[in-house]
């Protein structure tokens, strides 16, 4: 069996080496993202909104080919404002990632696209759908995905709660994220998210130099020096 | 029929000068010709029934159905020429399928009605062929319950709570009147639809007919089945010794 390559993009192609993530809670799911597109090791552009609406209530994350992913969510949008108009109703989470997930399977030897899809519906509340590279589809209630996603799964294993509200939710997102972007080279610049729930969607921006701050080491050599000093004097004293 | 001889009834493509298109309405007249149908739609399921005319004693109990299953829980009664019917429920399933292939979900049967629709009405416009010789009822449970519909050979398509069409429809539509439909359940609908049936048959005109009945319901998991034997005849003979009761 042949398996798809996340690296083997066109020489020049956009990437989004990307840290993507969604959580559900409650009330709704919040999606977040970070913000950096390469070309190569070339920032092609920092500030990237990595997270699409695709109907009302439904979001999704994108991750691998910023063409790929930009053309198949144009494609599900399509698809869900026509199932809007026939219907006369929002279409359901499930119906998004499975229109996703229909697209990323049929042309899996020539996508890269790693696609979280998120949001709120009337028939199941709040819903997370991860698919991942090969176009699987798997109900999670928390996912993450994207080159940074690597660094910080055992964070998520470890951190991840049922039953908890908005705030911290929101939260979570906020600190896996800014720990995904502080160890992946291709991830970085802001986070974006967004909360959606049956009132609406809300953004939440979190510029480059307010994300949390985590433990980033002592200055070790300047410290030892220190140490070395004062031993020397301790024995300039005793002699 | 003043229109015969004039020239505007010999394709489906030219409108007469007061602006009808004779070809459909003799489509119509096919399917007046032909054995009842009946759909019943109910509290908490719909039911559908036929009177199917056995033109021979040859033909083998059972076969030549009316009734057809176009997905799980979509079952479809067709009143008019037989082939027609097939060919239409043939197409139905073809869209069943699409809608599913995209949006892996059945389709609500609106959708598939109004898909059913506009492909019945191309038929009406082009001098090649000629409409269909059948009306079509369609009856499913899907999200928003019970539904149940009729398509006629013009293409349009309207909801029901009791639908009949064929030879008896005008009979059966004042007994469908009668009943409390939105109270009823799908066993009670089941000896109610027999018993329509029975009463809108022709002893006189024709000599032999065959029940033919399919329901959706709790009773069936909510997909398409036909009426299990025992309950099938335990209707019918009802219906019969009803009949037979209002006879004397």
């Amino acid at each position: 069996m042949q398996t798809v390559d996340m690296q083997q993009l066109k020489s020049g192609e956009v990437n989004l080496g990307t840290s993507i993530m969604a959580v559900q809670f409650k009330d709704g799911v919040v999606v977040g993202a970070d913000s950096r597109t390469t070309t190569g090791s070339y920032i092609a552009n920092r500030v990237t909104d990595k997270l699409t609406h695709v109907h009302d209530r439904i979001y999704c994350c994108r991750s691998g080919s910023a063409a790929d992913t930009q053309a198949i969510a144009d494609m599900v949008h399509y698809h869900l404002q026509i199932h809007a108009q026939q219907s006369g109703g929002r279409p359901t989470v499930l119906t998004a990632a499975n229109v996703f997930q229909k697209l990323c399977y049929e042309n899996k030897d020539a996508l890269s696209a790693g696609i979280i899809v998120a949001g709120w519906d009337k028939e199941t509340g709040p819903s997370v759908y991860n698919i991942p590279l090969g176009g699987g589809l798997f109900r999670q209630p928390w996912a993450i995905g994207g080159s940074g996603s690597t660094y910080v799964y055992g964070y998520c294993d470890a951190t991840y709660q049922d039953g908890w509200g908005r705030d911290e939710t929101i939260n979570f997102v906020k600190n896996t994220l800014a720990l995904a972007m502080s160890r992946d080279g291709s991830s970085g610049g802001v986070i974006r998210m967004c909360v959606i729930t049956e009132d609406g969607v809300e953004r939440l921006f979190v510029p480059g130099n307010e994300l949390p701050k985590f433990w980033e080491g002592e200055e070790v050599l300047s410290k030892s020096s220190n140490r070395t000093r004062e031993f020397t004097d301790d024995m300039a004293i005793e002699v | 029929m003043t229109s015969i001889g004039t020239g505007y009834d010999l394709s489906a493509s030219t409108y007469s000068p007061d602006g009808r298109i004779f070809q459909v309405e003799y489509a119509n007249k096919a399917v007046e010709n032909s054995g009842t149908a009946i759909g019943l739609r109910v509290k908490d399921g719909i039911v559908l029934a036929v009177e199917k005319l056995i033109h021979s004693k040859l033909l083998v109990p059972d076969s030549n159905r009316r009734i057809q299953t176009i997905d799980r829980s979509v079952g479809m009664a067709s009143s008019g020429l037989l082939a027609d019917g097939r060919q239409i429920a043939n197409r139905a399933r073809d869209e069943s399928y699409s809608y599913r292939d995209v949006y892996k979900e059945s389709p609500p049967l609106k959708e598939l009605v109004q898909r059913m629709g506009l492909y019945v009405q191309a038929y009406t416009l082009y001098s090649s062929v000629r409409p269909f010789g059948c009306s079509t009822i369609l009856g499913a449970i899907d999200k928003s319950g019970p539904v149940l519909y009729i398509i006629e050979p013009s293409g349009v398509a309207y909801g029901y709570h009791g639908a009949a069409v064929g030879k008896g429809r005008q009979l059966a539509k004042t007994e469908l009147e009668k009943l409390k439909l939105s109270e009823l359940t799908t066993r009670e609908a089941v000896f109610e639809a027999a018993r329509i049936i029975h009463l809108v048959h022709d002893d006189a005109k024709e000599k032999e007919f065959e029940l033919e009945m399919s329901w959706i319901g709790a009773e069936t998991n909510g997909l398409h089945l036909p009426v299990p034997k025992d309950l099938l005849e335990e209707a019918d003979k009802k219906a019969r010794d009803a009949l037979e009761d209002y006879d004397e």
